[in-house]
This record gives structure tokens, C-alpha cells and sequence, in this order.
């Protein structure tokens, strides 16, 4: 296949020599816990970096992936258990099996473990996993004299995580409220949870939300394909070029501003882009929160807000199909 | 035939492109497909029938080729009435084990029936005279939940056209219909069991492929739950909404669980009619009454008509069925609900009107109607 030959998908070249292990080991400095060797793969170097490792686990990491393998295999054995220890079946109904939480008689406390007692437990390591894999990103960041944007980011995910799995079941006063450990059961919630409060699309939270994540999708898009078509005059090069603009900015920016009247700055892009996907789960955080807490019919209220059209009447029956003309057998005559 | 350079080049550069032109044949082949079914739309015509105001998305969606489709129409077995002129003799007098919601017809009229009736529900020798088996007993309170059905649910079963029920609407020549439903929970003393091993409540009824889940992982139990009678004898209510912007929460109030098991019923109502949400609600707001459509009372009333089909005809039959008729689970008694009738139509049997040639299944009590043929 000499016709992809030197090339590949996203990158233009792959690098391969000795690996890059990073900064010597120093006081203050926690590399020592990294991986000690690493790696090149080939396939990894199509999309991003060749090397692999070395990795740095540190005691958070290590407590957060014990943590949520323990969550983990919390779930899956629940699944297994419900499928009476079944491998075979266990494969079949992998999507349709949850680790349920508990019913709502049961409210804040602790139930039995096969009515969702395992579920809670659960749900424990699940918070102890993600909340250090989160001090693991504040502490790298510090570690590399590095801003700490990821931490922050991550923890607006976060938000998100908690206010559906904690913060508001304890509003609610029942944990029945949280969301189940499984696939096809996780939209059934999402579904339900819509439904019950009078269609989420009435939430302008929700709405907020999808306008943070789909303009996040625009943005990216256009940032991505904007430093791509200018990277042949060293577009690629951002950092450069934020400290000293060149060609490739001012014809990306030339671009916009021609295209739409405005163009932001090699700078600002990235807090265009870090701010619309912070909000998304900030706004759909809020939006959850407020849902049966502070409101309970997201449609009466966007009608008492003036924010759902009401109709005016023009049901337009008449337009309406019979069953005769789709499909339905014409009525003989009565009796 | 090609230029000089063209073979040169050829033999300089030998190359296989075999996978590229595979690669560039299949990916184009894709490209062209998607943008032809874009373009075109997809190749399988498609018909709607609109349920709501226009701009609003309501309408049922069908391919052309399932419409007009009828199997089961045509075993449909039927014959004109013997009007009688008076002074025959009833069927009642003459014949031994006559159900006694048929007695007052006519002989003439009562065999007409049995011969149909033998075929609707493929049992030959159904209420033959001497015959003692269990059949003979249902076939006396089936006949009479027919006759209840068609005199005192017209509201239901002629809605929109006479349409009605015969013992053909559920059985379609097979003595235990399809589409009947059994119990999926029960409860021991640490609380329900059900579809799931090693679980109690909410856990166990739901999150499994079930025939009765219609492959979902919502609950399974939803038919029990609204079609019977709870404990306190009430039936369990339907809605879960809050009808204000904002009201209190009590304990006991609806939430997810009782929504999810909601939908597992909307669910089952539509795949049995063959429809959509949008046949009889507005899905902007799915409880408010303001907005639905008139097929939304329709389906209500079929909902009572099926919760006192259950009590007064079905659930009494417990001890009269064998017990290899009853209920997998929990040895309960084969049910009815809406997908037993409709089996996947708008109408059962596509809307076939099934009751005017049969005066007798029409009333409960009184004299057959056979007006329309004298």
C-alpha cells in the first residue's frame, strides 16, 4: 500500500527516537512515581503523539483508579447477580441491566443491599474515584508550574456529576432520584425525568446548556479548520503567534472579519472555546437542580413566563387524516 | 493505444492499486448512496396521517406497503342473520348448554353462531351438547364479555365507525389468543420480585428484555399495576405530573420510577396500536388535557373497559382453568389489555366491521337487534 505511504490521518509526521521522559527527578518534584519506561505505537501516532508513557499514577491516582475499579466491579456483579451468575445471558442483556438505585420509600437512608444498598455503596467510591482523579489534575498542573484551566474545567463536569447524583437527591430527600448504572436504564431515567416535570425543553437551563454544547461543536469546528488552513504559514505555531502575530493570523483574522464582520484573537479563541464547553454542564447543572426542587412543570412555567406559544385555537381538524385513508378497512353500513 | 510516457511511467512506477481502488470504491460507493438517499429521499414510500395542528410534528408515519394489509381479514368467518318472523323455537329450549346470554336466540340463528364461533377460536367441537370441559365454561363468560363489550362499550369499540368485537378480534382461529399478558411481579417477604434474580423492589421489576416490556428496559410490571385492582381495591392512577409550575412535595408523591413505569404503559399502548405518542398527545405537554387528541378519550375509555373486562370476566376464571393455562410465574390467569384486540392496528382487524351481521353478540341483555335485515 505504497499509495499511504508517509502519511497519516491527522498528523503530518511521526516522531520516533528515545523516549521523552520528562523533567529529572528533584525535591519537590513527584516524578518519581512515574512509569519507568515507555513506549512508541504506531496507531497511536496517526492521531496525536507516537510515545506512550510514561505515566505518573501518584497516591491520587492510585486511590481514584482503585476507587472506581471498585465501583466498577460493584456494578457489574450486581448485573451478573441479576442475570442468576449467567455469563451468556449476562452478554445478552448487557445494555438492558442497571445497578438500580434505591425505591423511593427508602428515602435518604441506608436500604438493603439488594434494593439498592449496593447501589449507594457504590456510588460512594464512584465520588472518592472522581474527585481524586480531579486533585490529580490540580496537583500535575501544580507540579508543571501549569494554570490550573484543566482542573477547573473538569470540575464543571463535576458539577454536573454531583447535582444529579447528589445534590439534588438530597434536595429531593430520596437518593431514588439518582441516576442508574446502566445504559439503556440511564435513558430511561433521562427520559422519565423529562416527562415527569413537564418536558425539560421548557427548562431555559436546558436550553442554555444545548447552546453551550452545540456552539462548543461550532467553535471547535471552526478553530480546528482555521488553524489547519493557516498552518502553512505557521498557523500551527498558536503560542508564537499570540506573543507576535504573522501572515497566518492576520489572514485567519482577515477570514472572520470578512466572513462575519468579526474575528476573535489567537488568544482569545481558547477562552472562546474553554468558556462555551465550562458553561454547558454549568447551565445544565443549574437546570437539573432547579427541576421538582423549584420547579415541577417546566411547560406551565414557560407558559406563565410567556415563554411557550400558546394556540390560538386553529386546531385545523379538518385536515386531520381518517383511518380509511390510512390503512383502515371503510366502514360498511351501520347498524 | 496509451501515450508513449503513459506506458513509460507505468513501468517505472509499478504500484498494486488494488486497495486503493477498493478503498476509493467502497467510499465513494457510501458518499453517492448518502447523498441519493439525501437527495431523493429513501426509496420506501412513506405515508402520514396528520393527529395535530400543523408545524407541530403530529402524525402517525407508516410505510405504503404495510397499509392496506390485512392477514388476518380474510379467515374472518361471517354469514347473514336469519331474521326470524316469530315463533321459532330458542336455542335456550331446544339445545342442552346453551350459554345463557345466548338462550333467546333462535335455533336457526344459535348454529349459524356456533359454526363461527368454532371457527373464530379454531376449537371444533366448542360448546358441542355434553361437552363438560373447562372450554365450555369460559365460552359462557367470553360470549358474555363479548356481548358487555359491544352493548355498553360502544363508546370504545364504535368510536369512530361500527367496527365491534367477536370472539375473532382476539383468537383469530387459535383457541388462547396471542398477545395475552400474564403477571411479571409478585412479593415475598422482603419485598416484589420479579424479572431480575437476587433483587427486591424497584430492582427487580425492570432493567430486562421482556416480551411484556416490549424490549425495553423500563418496568414490566406496568399491566398488573394499572389494569388491576390495588390492594385498598382502587385502580393505581395514571398520571405523575404536577399541574402547577410549582407545588409541594410529599412523601408518596409520583417521581422517576412511577414515571418510567408510566411509560412503559404509553409504550405498550402505542406498540399495540401501531402508533406514536403524538396519536393522542401533544408530546410538548404529554398530561395536559387541553392539548390532546380526540383519540386520547378513546384510549381512556378503553382503559376502563379493559380494567372491567379484567374483574368481571377474566380474573374469575382462575379456578376454572387448568394449570397449564395459567401463568408461568405466578399461576395466574391468562390477561387481556389493548394489544390482545388491536394486535398492532388502529382499529382490530383494520377496522373490519365484524359486528352487524351478529345481532347476538350485540346485546348483553334483551332481544338480538335484526332490524337492519328485515
Amino acid at each position: 500500500m505504497a499509495y499511504f505511504e508517509y502519511q497519516n490521518i491527522f498528523t503530518q509526521v511521526q516522531v520516533q527516537g528515545e523516549p521523552e521522559m520528562g523533567m529529572e527527578l528533584r525535591e519537590n518534584i513527584l516524578g518519581g512515581e512515574r512509569t519507568k519506561r515507555a513506549t512508541f505505537w504506531n496507531i497511536l501516532g496517526w492521531i496525536g503523539n507516537a510515545q506512550l508513557g510514561p505515566i505518573y499514577l501518584g497516591w491520587a491516582g492510585l486511590i481514584s483508579l482503585a476507587t472506581g475499579t471498585l465501583w466498577f466491579n460493584i456494578v457489574g456483579f450486581n448485573m451478573l447477580s441479576q442475570v442468576d451468575w449467567s455469563i451468556p445471558e449476562f452478554i445478552r442483556q448487557l445494555f438492558w441491566l442497571a445497578l438500580e438505585p434505591p425505591g423511593p420509600e427508602y428515602g435518604l437512608s441506608m436500604p438493603p443491599l439488594n434494593d439498592g444498598g449496593w447501589y449507594i455503596i457504590s456510588s460512594f467510591f464512584l465520588l472518592i474515584s472522581v474527585m481524586m482523579w480531579w486533585v490529580r489534575t490540580y496537583l500535575l498542573a501544580a507540579q508543571h508550574k501549569m494554570g490550573k484551566h484543566i482542573a477547573w474545567a473538569f470540575l464543571a463536569a463535576i458539577w454536573l456529576f454531583l447535582v444529579l447524583g447528589l445534590f439534588r437527591p438530597i434536595l429531593m430527600g430520596s437518593w431514588s432520584e439518582a441516576v442508574p448504572y446502566g445504559i439503556f436504564p440511564h435513558l430511561d431515567w433521562t427520559t422519565a425525568f423529562s416527562i415527569r416535570y413537564g418536558n425539560l425543553y421548557y427548562n431555559p437551563f436546558h436550553a442554555l446548556s444545548i447552546v453551550f454544547l452545540y456552539g462548543s461543536v461550532l467553535l471547535f469546528a471552526m478553530h480546528g479548520a482555521t488553524i489547519l488552513a493557516v498552518s502553512r504559514y505557521g498557523g500551527d505555531r498558536e503560542l508564537e503567534q499570540i506573543a507576535d502575530r504573522g501572515t497566518a493570523s492576520e489572514r485567519a483574522g482577515l477570514f472572520w472579519r470578512w466572513t462575519m464582520g468579526f474575528n476573535a484573537t489567537m488568544e482569545g479563541i481558547h477562552r472562546w472555546a474553554w468558556w462555551f464547553a465550562v458553561l454547558t454542564p454549568i447551565t445544565g447543572g443549574i437546570g437539573i437542580l432547579l427541576t421538582g426542587t423549584v420547579v415541577d412543570n417546566w411547560f406551565i412555567w414557560a407558559i406563565e413566563h410567556n415563554f411557550a406559544p400558546e394556540y390560538l385555537g386553529a386546531y385545523g381538524y379538518e385536515a386531520y387524516g381518517t383511518y380509511q385513508d390510512f390503512g383502515g378497512i371503510a366502514p360498511m353500513g351501520g347498524q | 493505444m496509451f501515450p508513449k510516457w503513459f506506458d513509460n511511467w507505468n513501468r517505472d512506477n509499478p504500484t498494486n492499486i488494488f486497495g486503493p481502488a477498493i478503498a476509493v470504491g467502497i467510499a465513494g460507493s457510501a458518499v453517492f448512496v448518502a447523498a441519493m438517499i439525501v437527495a431523493w429521499g429513501q426509496p420506501f414510500a412513506t405515508d402520514q396521517m396528520q393527529t395535530g395542528p400543523r408545524g407541530t410534528g403530529m402524525h402517525v408515519s407508516e410505510f405504503v406497503s404495510d397499509l392496506a394489509v390485512y392477514p388476518d381479514v380474510d379467515g374472518f368467518v361471517t354469514s347473514e342473520p336469519v331474521v326470524p318472523t316469530g315463533g321459532e323455537t330458542l336455542a335456550g329450549e331446544a339445545i342442552e348448554g346453551v350459554p345463557p346470554t345466548l338462550a333467546n336466540v333462535t335455533v336457526e340463528n344459535y348454529e349459524r353462531l356456533l359454526t363461527a364461533m368454532r371457527s373464530w377460536t379454531g376449537i371444533p367441537d366448542l360448546l358441542e351438547p355434553g361437552n363438560d370441559s373447562y372450554q365450555t365454561q369460559v365460552a359462557y363468560t367470553m360470549i358474555e364479555m363479548t356481548q358487555n363489550i359491544n352493548q355498553n362499550w360502544g363508546a370504545h369499540v364504535q368510536a369512530n365507525a361500527t367496527v365491534g368485537v367477536t370472539c375473532y378480534t382476539c383468537h383469530r382461529g387459535q383457541p388462547v389468543p396471542n398477545n395475552v399478558w400474564f403477571n411479571t411481579r409478585g412479593m415475598d417477604e422482603d419485598g416484589w420480585i420479579g424479572v431480575n434474580a437476587n433483587a427486591r423492589g424497584w430492582p427487580a421489576i425492570q432493567n430486562r428484555v421482556t416480551m411484556v416490556s416490549n424490549f425495553t428496559s423500563l418496568p414490566s410490571d406496568y399491566l398488573q399495576h394499572y389494569l388491576l385492582l390495588n390492594d385498598e381495591g382502587f385502580y393505581n392512577p395514571i398520571a405523575v405530573h404536577d399541574l402547577a409550575s410549582r407545588v409541594e412535595n410529599l412523601p408518596g408523591d409520583p417521581l422517576i420510577q412511577q414515571a418510567e413505569r408510566t411509560y412503559a404503559f404509553m409504550n405498550y399502548i402505542a406498540n399495540s396500536l401501531g402508533v406514536n405518542c403524538v396519536f393522542c398527545h401533544n408530546s410538548r405537554a404529554f398530561y395536559d388535557p387541553a392539548q390532546v387528541t380526540p383519540q386520547w378519550a378513546t384510549a381512556s375509555l378503553g382503559i376502563i373497559m379493559v380494567q372491567e373486562q379484567l374483574e368481571q370476566y377474566i380474573l374469575p376464571l382462575q379456578d376454572v382453568l387448568p394449570a397449564e393455562r395459567l401463568g408461568p410465574l405466578y399461576a395466574d390467569v391468562p390477561k387481556l389489555a389493548c394489544r390482545t384486540c388491536h394486535q398492532g392496528e388502529q382499529q382490530p382487524l383494520n377496522g373490519l366491521n365484524v359486528i352487524t351481521n351478529w345481532p347476538e353478540l350485540a346485546v348483553l341483555d334483551g332481544m338480538p337487534d335484526y332490524s337492519d335485515f328485515e
